[in-house]
């Protein structure tokens, strides 16, 4: 017998078995489905996590004064020792090492905005023109080199200041000191709990005049690739700990071990919740398998003529494996279908979560719901193919 | 062609044991029209079962065409039915879901042979048995008569050398039943042996040869 043939009557069965057939077809559908549209939440979160941290820099190292790790904080205290502060001579000699791309020292504070009568107080960043491309932020208008008096602006102040859009050139006031705007940020709406469009950068010496201060709160350094992180990150401890005394007083982070980790936990879950719902598609299995049992029950006539008439024993079990194979096939496309257009509804319902389906967990669900259809369906195809044809004629 | 040498057929129902067939010998010629009459029980279905390989015997040898088919693989078996031998039921044995030509087409599909020579083969044999316009029909629309020339029709597309007939009138009244033992008949005129199990005294006796059974043994064999 012809593939096409054995393809086309056994579908031709099915056919005649409508009901029976649709309900084994949606029951894998859902199972396909099911994998498709959790692995797409699971990836959705990942990715939202992994964007999240993106968007607060690349590659980037973050050294902040004191000893963060031990609870006791920092451990020269019980010597009546206090840590260092970070300094702007400490942020250079950082910015001159191997594998710094580029650095920003940062102060952070808050100081009331006023221009043309209006008044706000607003989140203050002192840095240079370098916070800008490791921080991810860009310009809509103007430039910032980070020369004495410039402000720049976040784009809900911009437009609450000067309502026209014409910030540049304008002068206002932080504090009791006088700034002309040199640009607007773009606006990048909130990242990791923090609104952009509500700040305003102005130079590191300006912030330290107006917060009267000698101290950075942090410095941000981008390594120039990946593999670097790490030997930067050793080589700021070590700068630092001869700049202070040979004392180790300061932390330095990279969010990339944050990252990874977060990384790693969504992927399991993802795998987890794919797992489970893999689950569905083996009771999907067993359903397939049941109903094969029955059809073969009620075929048996029909299958003790067939072999009356020459069907040889493997003839009628690549019938019945073609029914599953169908069966799993229409089963794992509706599935693939309802999978992607409810991780499309969920994109949808929840713009800033890119729920998109992983190819790979389309791949599986799809192969996953052949494997079971083909695995469910053996048993009864060999139990059709064993069948004595005198006895199946005679209907026993 | 034909020919069974002290077969045994033994079926075991619990501690019961029942000879359908007892080391019955038999030689049967290429073309002859032989009718098997006897009781209900006395092992005419499982001879027809023997001779058309659908069922294996316990004992003896049965060689047809001069192989001794019952060394053959399941396979070959398979390939002998299919080719040599043409089974006609008392019950038809029609698939319900298939329609008249698709029931036809049946064998030829079996044989892998192409779709447009099978549909030309399944409407020449339509044409042939009389049943063209009852070609899209399924079975449940179609007289018990006409049901059995389907029937007749799927058993010799592929022209076997043997037909087989189970009681082919039992489910048919009396005109009925001769029209389709006329149309076997019709087959064995060109050449093909005919095998007839009937309880009908009438038709049994329009064979060249007629074989007497009871309990599994041959009691009379006379032409
Ligand atoms: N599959 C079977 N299992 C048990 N006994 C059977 C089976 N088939 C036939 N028999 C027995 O074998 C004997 C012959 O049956 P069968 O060949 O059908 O007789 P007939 O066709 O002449 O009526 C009967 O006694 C019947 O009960
Ligand atoms: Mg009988």
């Amino acid at each position: 017998m012809k593939l096409a043939d054995t393809l086309s009557l056994s579908l031709h069965s099915l056919a005649s078995a409508r009901t029976r057939s649709l309900l084994i077809v949606l029951a894998m559908a859902l199972g396909v489905g099911a994998v498709v549209v959790l692995t797409a939440l699971g990836e959705g979160a990942r990715r939202y996590v992994v964007g999240q941290f993106a968007s607060l820099g690349t590659n980037l190292v973050i050294v902040l004064p004191g000893r963060a790790e031990t609870a006791g904080g920092f451990p020269g205290a019980a010597l009546g020792q206090t840590p260092r502060d970070l300094t702007l001579g400490d942020a250079q000699a950082v910015g001159q090492l191997p594998g710094v791309r580029r650095y920003a020292p940062l102060n952070v504070g808050t100081a009331e905005l006023s221009s043309g009568g209006r008044l706000r107080e607003v989140t203050v960043l002192g840095s240079n023109a370098e916070l800008l491309p490791i921080r991810h932020m860009a310009l809509a208008q103007g430039r910032f080199v980070g020369s004495a008096a410039q402000i720049v602006l976040g784009d809900a102040i911009a437009q609450d200041f000067f309502p026209d859009g014409r910030a540049i050139g304008q002068r206002v006031r932080l504090g009791d000191r006088r700034f002309r705007v040199a640009g607007v940020l773009t606006t990048q709406g909130e990242s990791m709990g923090f609104n952009t469009d509500e700040i305003v950068i102005i130079p590191v010496d300006d912030a330290q005049a107006l917060f009267n201060t000698e101290t950075l709160f942090r410095i941000l350094v981008e390594a120039r690739s990946r593999s670097v992180i790490e030997p930067v990150k050793a080589a700021i401890t070590e700068l630092l700990k001869q700049r202070h005394d040979g004392e180790e007083d300061v932390t330095v982070i990279t969010q990339d071990a944050v990252l990874e980790t977060f990384d790693r936990i969504l992927r399991a879950l993802t795998l987890g919740v794919a797992g489970i719902a893999a689950i569905s598609l083996a009771v999907a299995g067993i359903l397939v398998m049941n109903v094969m049992l029955v059809a073969v029950a009620q075929r048996t006539a029909e299958i003790g003529l067939l072999k009356a008439i020459g069907a040889p024993a493997a003839t009628i079990r690549q019938l019945f494996l073609a029914e599953a194979l169908w069966l799993s096939l229409a089963g794992a496309a509706l599935g693939f279908l309802l999978g992607h257009a409810g991780s499309w509804m969920i994109r949808l319902a929840y713009p800033v979560l890119p729920a998109w389906p992983p190819a790979w967990a389309s791949v599986a669900g799809v192969a996953t719901a052949l494997l079971t259809g083909i695995v469910a369906s053996l048993l009864p195809a060999a139990r059709a193919a064993r069948l004595d044809p005198v006895r199946a004629l005679s209907g026993k | 062609m034909i020919r069974l040498d002290a077969i045994t057929r033994v079926f075991r129902m619990g501690d019961q044991e029942v000879r359908a067939l007892d080391r019955i010998s038999l030689d049967i010629a290429a073309g002859e029209y032989v009718s098997i009459m006897g009781p209900s029980g006395s092992g005419k279905s499982t001879l027809l079962n023997v001779i058309g390989l659908l069922d294996r015997p316990d004992g003896g040898h049965y060689t047809l065409d001069g192989i001794d088919v019952t060394t053959l693989s399941e396979p070959e078996q398979a390939q002998v039915r299919r080719t040599r031998i043409g089974f006609v039921f008392q019950s038809f044995h029609l698939v319900p879901r298939l329609t008249a030509a698709g029931n036809i087409e049946l064998p030829l599909m079996l044989e892998g042979m192409a779709a447009a020579e099978r549909r030309e083969r399944v409407e020449a044999t339509l044409k042939a048995f009389d049943l063209t316009d009852r070609a899209h029909h399924r079975p449940a629309e179609l007289s018990g008569g006409q049901r059995q020339r389907v029937a007749i029709a799927r058993a010799t597309i592929l022209h076997p050398a043997v037909i087989l007939a189970d009681e082919p009138t039992g489910n048919l009244d009396h005109r009925i039943g001769g029209e389709v033992v006329a149309l076997l008949e019709n087959l064995h005129q060109r050449g093909t042996t005919l095998i007839v199990v009937t309880h009908d005294r009438e038709l049994g006796a329009r064979a060249r040869r007629h074989i007497g059974m009871r309990d599994g043994a041959i009691v009379a064999d006379e032409t």
